[in-house]
């Protein structure tokens, strides 16, 4: 990375570089931000678990073995299959076994033994149950599965014996992409009214500080659970989605409408802009062409670091039942089946959708944090 | 500094009345209105509605009015006679259709108990620690602090509250759920109730103090490095001063002021958290009564809800707004 920018950059610049040593000074701003990102240790590490993490999520249907609402007859509250490895014929080949359920004599819970005598090799890409890519045509190929007769549980079974994996997989679109959406809305009003309030000052200014003050006050969580009373039950799993997209961007914008609004405050009086102004440059042509551009590294580190926080806010509204509503999956739906904690002694592996949500967030964090330090001038 | 307290109490004002407008708005955005919605939860119970009760209501609420009247009438009667509408459901008791001031009444103290203690909490825990950290900064507790306040921030309070149950559950056989056990439910006030509550509050404050903690240590640890690296505490240092003394006199006092400025946002973030940690806990506070207001669309309890967090956390902002002033003389003379 560092090397190809190293090269790149100058060749395209008036002043020939005279040698390689020297080629540092002509790197534009924004291969210096990229190769101080790049060496933030942390950062990379977000990258190399949020961009996996991120097919993971769009091809989803595929990964998983199963659909969502496929119920495996006869698999409640399934443990995580045990994945075992062996030599078949020459081949190295993962395989599983049977299990067989039966009943605790006492409490009636489920106790599945595995039955060591059939090995059922892992395949893949196999056919499965069909999908449908973008609503335009069906696939029956998944990633991997096993032989009908009995059924691989990466991450165990739930109540009414859904696969835990499958689900954890397809509920990582809602979880993963609502931070998207949201953010990219609250972009939008953040930039406009931040842009407003700053650019012209004066009682617009103030009327919208203190609206924004205000939205800060109202303690968050409690907003979003009045706002999200508002979707109808009704409404199906997309428009469910786009509602709650919105209702995270309500209290989002703000923030950002800050940091746009301080930063034009300190630009607006600068000569260049009143130069612009003078050339005959438009309000928005001034705003979009010389002032934006000063602060987009700023806006960029503001807007990853939005981004765990809708993630939670999402799982959050999920968990209590005023966000997804079932058939939509996110973590948070899935986390529901955990609030029965006394299950958890006996069905740990309902945490795990849990797990994936730590981990998203601690990455989205890491990218910030090395953005920011990548993004500040200051910072060698 | 007299001027200063006039002039914050003042701006207030506006804020506390487009705070009500706001949460007007939000009891307004359900479809439908609240008598439809009334009458509709009755006759889920099977119960008739008597057309004398309809109109009074409809006088009551000024529904089927302009939304300003609405809003005016409902106003006028929170301040004239302290009354916020009323709630659909019963909770807890046997009265139902209970005025929401009533119920708010009941739940508040322990809610704001909760968020003060979790408050004290986090600035007892994170400032010695973030104090700590910036002066050995890269060593192992500097190191240990900073992986835990990462793990705080991405740890969801939910999973967080749910992991702790599952622990104490799995080892002691004890289900932390509730602020108290059940023979002090309904108690009167004694030592030995206080003490049984602080067998189960522990649980709560620990949740929601930990992102405090975490987001915490950070600002104060950026904050104090900021300050240390400046040339004054070079020159205090050259001139023979303790470290000690030089660390307590001038660059620990400066780090505090954005800690103090920042209560505004820490505040709402412990409220908003504790509605979401008492119901996982089943605590007795606003959180759990929220939530099913806003399931059954009980939108004048869920509204007043709102607005009463609100207003607390706008107050306790000006509180520290002025701690911050009597701190910080240069805002005081500015």
């Amino acid at each position: 990375m560092d090397e190809a920018d190293n090269k790149g950059a100058p060749s395209h610049d008036l002043a020939p570089a005279p040698d390689a040593d020297s080629s540092i000074e002509y790197l534009s701003r924004a291969a210096l931000i990229r190769r101080r990102f790049w060496r933030h240790r942390l950062a990379r590490l977000g990258i190399a678990v949020l961009l996996p993490l991120y097919f993971l999520a769009i091809f989803a249907d595929f990964v998983a073995p199963y659909r969502a609402d496929t119920r495996l007859k006869g698999f409640k509250d399934a443990p995580p299959s045990v994945i075992r490895f062996g030599v078949e014929a020459n081949i190295f080949q993962p395989y599983v076994y049977a299990r067989k359920r039966s009943f605790h004599s006492k409490t009636f819970r489920e106790i599945y033994t595995e039955v060591e005598e059939v090995k059922y090799p892992i395949h893949f890409f196999v056919r499965g149950e069909p999908y449908s890519v973008l609503g335009l045509f069906e696939l029956d190929i998944h990633l991997f599965g096993v032989e009908d007769g009995t059924n691989i549980t990466l991450f165990g079974t739930d109540i009414v014996g859904r696969d835990l994996f499958s689900r954890t997989t397809i509920a990582a679109r809602v979880s993963l992409f609502i931070g998207l959406g949201g953010v990219a809305i609250s972009f939008v009003l953040g930039c406009l009214i931040g842009g407003i309030s700053g650019y012209f000052g004066g009682i617009i200014d103030e009327f919208i500080q203190r609206v924004i003050d205000l939205l800060i006050a109202i303690p968050t969580l409690p907003l979003w659970m009045a706002l999200s009373a508002a979707i109808p039950i009704k409404w199906s799993v997309t428009q469910t989605y786009f509602a709650i997209t919105i209702v995270l961007s309500v209290v989002g914008w703000t923030g950002l409408a800050r940091v746009v609004r301080g930063k034009l405050l300190s630009l607006r009086d600068l000569d260049f802009v009143t130069a612009a102004r003078l050339s005959g440059g438009s309000d928005l042509y001034v705003i979009t062409r010389h002032l934006l551009p000063n602060f987009a590294s700023h806006l960029i580190v503001s807007l990853t670091l939005a981004i765990p926080g809708m993630i939670l806010g999402e799982t959050a509204l999920s968990f209590i039942g005023l966000g997804m509503q079932e058939p939509g999956v996110s973590w948070g739906v899935l986390l529901q089946d955990t609030m029965n904690f006394g299950a958890l002694v006996h069905q740990p592996w309902k945490l795990i959708p849990g797990f994936f949500i730590i981990v998203t967030v601690l990455m989205f964090n890491f990218v910030g944090d090395g953005l920011r330090d990548a993004a500040d001038p200051y910072s060698l | 500094m007299l001027l200063v307290i006039v002039r914050r109490i003042l701006i207030l004002i506006p804020m506390l009345v487009m705070l009500s407008m706001t949460c007007f708005a939000i009891i307004q955005l359900p479809p439908g209105d609240y008598l439809s919605t009334y009458i509709l939860n009755l006759e889920n119970q099977g119960l008739v509605v008597d057309e004398a009760e309809v109109a009074r209501l409809t006088q009551r609420y000024g529904l089927g009015q302009p939304l300003h009247v609405q809003y005016l009438r409902w106003m006028r009667n929170f301040l004239a006679h302290g009354d916020l509408g009323r709630s659909f459901g019963s909770y807890g008791s046997s009265h139902s259709n209970k005025p929401v001031t009533d119920i708010i009444a009941e739940r508040l103290p322990a809610t704001i108990i909760i968020s003060i203690v979790s408050t004290i909490v986090v600035w007892a825990v994170a400032i010695p620690i973030g104090i700590y950290s910036a002066t050995h900064q890269y060593s192992l507790t500097d190191y240990v602090a900073t992986f835990v306040g990462f793990i705080g921030l991405a740890l969801p309070n939910f999973l967080f509250a749910i992991i702790i149950m599952w622990i104490v559950f799995a080892q002691t056989g004890h289900a932390v759920t509730g602020l108290f056990s059940l023979e002090f439910r309904h108690a009167p006030w004694s030592i030995a109730k206080a003490i049984d509550m602080l067998k189960n509050i522990w649980a709560p404050v620990l949740v929601l103090s930990t992102a405090g903690i975490a987001g915490m240590i950070r600002v104060m640890r950026a904050n104090l490095l900021d300050e240390l690296n400046k040339q004054y505490v070079v020159t205090a240092r050259s001139k023979g001063l303790s470290e000690r003394r030089l660390l307590w006199k001038y660059p620990v006092r400066i780090a505090f002021n954005p800690i103090f400025s920042t209560i505004g946002w820490l505040l709402p973030a412990i409220v908003g958290g504790e509605a979401l940690v008492s119901i996982v806990f089943n605590l007795n506070t606003i959180g759990p009564v929220l939530l099913s207001a806003v399931l059954r669309q009980d939108m004048y309890l869920a509204g007043s809800i709102i607005m009463i967090l609100s207003a607390l956390t706008l107050i306790g902002t000006l509180i520290s707004d002025l701690a911050l002033v009597w701190l910080d003389p240069r805002i005081r003379y500015d």
